[in-house]
């Protein structure tokens, strides 16, 4: 593991950002923008991942009789899904709009603001 | 109350309010929502009035649920911190006022809408300005950010607020996964997420890539949110499309809030040992500031839609807050933090007076406007005095802010103060020309130039259905109050010392630690001086004479009907095509913004 996890996390940030640049149509750019997202999990998970270490619920464990991974970054990641849900169902919501009123869904068709 | 209780009380109150309105708003009538959105904005300000006298310029925190700050979550507020929540909080009650009889809202199930996501937009605000947890910080980011994106869209008949919202919302969400990317990697070297205890932490590692990739990575959503060059393209798009009342709250306090994040966090976690040295922090930042500034300032005097230009010169002054921010002296801390709120109040007063305009004539395009202002006096002379602060004339707290900004920098470099005059000087020229046309009808009409690559700010939607109606009197009475506030920040020598006190505390990193932490506490460093000095004042009026030459100048000049060939005028048009309104372009400005901040501080360590 190690470095390989960072090294796929930055992997697929810069796909999503490959993604954005190019992208032709709203639904298809606000996945790459999941896609960053999960960039973000990838990376927190690994962070507190310990081989051969079991989930971090005391129900059926003695503390300190087993390794645990670390819980406090599967609640950030837990946290990071919520947020990116949020966002992600307001950004589709907007583009449902843009479709249902203004028939496109190209973001290179929108020209209204520039200069 | 104590601290303890205010702090989360911050935070709560408006997330309460937005939650009872939008239930509320369901049953109540368009009146009542309005009386309890008023309501709630005048609690938030409450709180925060008696969170500012009770800290008395020492750092207040709450630990949440009675954990302790190692192991749990910390509000943390300093003078500065709780100085720009009340900023906040005042703008807010300001556009609440503001918008009473503003919208023809929708009525029936969404009555409360608006309202209870103006306050939801406080509360990420809010909790933003006073956290103590990176991840948190985090968290009030997206919530802030959800709440705006939604209020930029939030005309869904035009396409251009759905455009400006999406580009928004893309931008800024892509630049938070990468601070969240930063703070993983933060957590992965220190295996902490309190802001005073991650220094700490950070001492005992050497400076490495990941140290500037983990800080590189969170700063990319703070200069996004802050609109630093080259990763400012969403921002004219969004101001130049938001309701108005939108525009008065993310142009005076949301945009300030990223250079406050940026601040807070390198004194806080990067400014020991094991962070980033000060000289590499210093150069880097105090080049972006400047480009910015100067770039902010070339596109606001090109720009005839008056929201627009508006946003231009948020742009620009943005940059004068990252260079007094980026001295890393409490010299310039006390001078940002002036300069922020008295602009916050200036700049709101500035969007809110458009919003009559767009109001009255469906329209904010300063050439379509030409002498139609004329019977709107009041408003002409609100807006030229708004033009003016903005400028820096004394006494008004912008001009205060910005003296204090060029003493502070040009202890470090001598030329600095010069960018200051001229960033403010073209700002407030080209709203000086805006008004010296729009309400007074001078110099000759502009020609219009089909073909220009500009947004010309005609054909607007009005944002109320009817236009025969007489003006509400809340619509000039909110400006002419803000503009009030903002020359009291400059005439008040109290609100001064008070900032000053909160920056010797806000560039105490060992102090902030100890009072999270409640270790025993030393007492912060010297008080920085927050007076007005006779070079400031000089300085100040050299800006608004520049100012008032330049604008004189520009609307009795004949606009030249054919495209200039001039080396100088194909040069600004390029740049104004790079304001092309692509999601795909300016995306791709940020990554290259932050592959070269990334190589800047790299080489400097």
């Amino acid at each position: 593991m190690g470095t390989w996890v960072f090294l796929a996390a930055g992997w697929v940030l810069l796909i999503a950002l490959y993604g954005l640049v190019t992208s032709r149509n709203l639904i298809h750019a606000i996945g790459c923008l999941a896609v960053a997202q999960s960039s973000t999990y990838l990376l927190l998970l690994a962070v507190g991942y310990r081989r051969d270490a079991t989930a971090p619920i005391y129900s059926d464990l003695t503390p300190g009789t087993r390794p645990v991974v670390d819980p406090v970054v599967q609640a950030l990641a837990l946290t990071d899904v919520v947020v990116g849900a949020t966002v992600t169902a307001l950004l589709l919501a907007l583009t449902i709009q843009l479709r249902k009123r203004h028939h496109t869904v190209d973001p290179q068709a929108l020209t209204g603001l520039k200069g | 109350m104590t601290e303890a209780a205010l702090l989360p009380l911050a935070v709560a109150v408006p997330l309460l309010g937005a939650a009872l309105l939008a239930l509320a708003g369901r049953i109540l009538p368009r009146t009542g929502c309005d009386i309890l959105a008023t309501g709630c904005a005048g609690a938030e300000v409450v709180c925060l009035v008696l969170l500012w006298t009770h800290s008395g310029g020492r750092l207040a925190t709450a630990d949440l649920g009675g954990w302790p700050a190692r192991l749990g979550i910390v509000l943390a507020a300093d003078p500065i911190g709780a100085g720009l929540a009340l900023l906040v909080a005042v703008l807010v009650l300001a556009v609440v006022v503001y918008a009473w009889r503003y919208f023809d809202e929708p009525t029936g199930e969404h009555a409360g809408a608006f309202p209870a996501l103006i306050l939801l937009f406080e509360a990420g605000m809010a909790g933003f300005a006073l956290t103590g947890d990176l991840f948190n910080a985090f968290v009030f980011f997206e919530l802030m950010g959800a709440a705006a994106y939604a209020l930029t869209g939030y005309h869904i008949e035009d396409p251009r607020p759905l455009h400006g919202a999406l580009t928004f919302g893309i931008v800024t969400s892509f630049a938070a996964y990468c601070s969240l990317l930063g703070i993983g990697l933060l957590y992965a070297r220190t295996g902490e997420l309190n802001l005073a205890r991650l220094g700490g932490q950070l001492a005992a590692h050497h400076t490495d890539v990941l140290t500037v990739a983990a800080f590189v990575l969170i700063a990319t959503a703070l200069l996004v949110k802050a609109a630093a060059v080259p990763f400012h393209f969403w921002l004219p798009d969004a101001h130049a499309v938001a309701p108005t009342p939108v525009c008065m709250l993310m142009s005076g306090a949301m945009v300030e809030l990223g250079v406050y994040g940026i601040a807070r966090v390198y004194w806080t976690v990067f400014s020991g040992p094991g962070g980033i040295p000060h000289q590499a922090f210093r150069t880097t930042f105090t080049a972006l500031g400047l480009l910015t500034a100067l770039l902010g300032a070339l596109m606001c005097w090109q720009q005839r839609h008056l929201k627009r230009l508006l946003a231009f010169s948020t742009v620009s002054h943005v940059g004068l807050f990252l260079v007094s921010v980026a001295l890393l002296t409490s010299d310039g801390v006390v001078g940002t933090a002036v300069y922020v709120a008295a602009h916050g109040l200036v700049k709101a007063a500035l969007f809110a007076l458009s919003g009559v305009l767009l109001d009255r004539f469906g329209s904010v395009d300063e050439h379509g406007l030409h002498g139609r202002g004329r019977e709107l006096r009041t408003v002409g002379v609100l807006f030229l005095a708004g033009a003016l602060a903005l400028a820096g004339l004394p006494p008004f707290g912008t001009g205060l802010g910005k003296a204090l900004g060029e003493d502070a920098a040009g202890h470090w470099q001598p030329w600095l103060p010069a960018v200051f005059v001229a960033a403010s000087a073209v700002t407030g020229a080209a709203v000086l020309r805006a008004a010296l046309r729009i309400f007074w009808g001078a110099g000759p009409v502009p020609r219009n130039r089909p073909g220009e690559e500009e947004t010309t700010g005609e054909g607007e939607e009005p944002e109320i259905r009817s236009p025969r109606r007489t003006l509400p009197p809340t619509m000039t009475v909110v400006p002419a109050a803000l503009l009030a506030l903002a020359a009291l920040v400059g005439a008040l020598p109290d609100v001064a010392a008070a900032l000053a006190r909160g920056a010797a505390v806000f560039t105490d990193p060992a102090g902030y630690t100890a009072a999270v932490l409640t270790q025993p506490d030393a007492p912060p460093g010297p008080v920085p001086a927050a007076d007005w000095t006779a070079t400031g004042v000089l300085l100040g009026l050299l800006s608004a004479g520049i100012a008032v030459a330049l604008a004189g100048t520009a609307v009795h000049r004949e606009i030249p009907a054919r495209r200039s060939r001039h080396p100088a005028a194909r040069a600004v048009r390029a740049l104004r095509r790079q304001h092309s309104g692509h999601l795909g372009d300016y995306l791709a400005w940020l990554a290259l913004g932050v592959a070269v901040v990334c190589v800047a501080i790299a080489v400097q360590i």
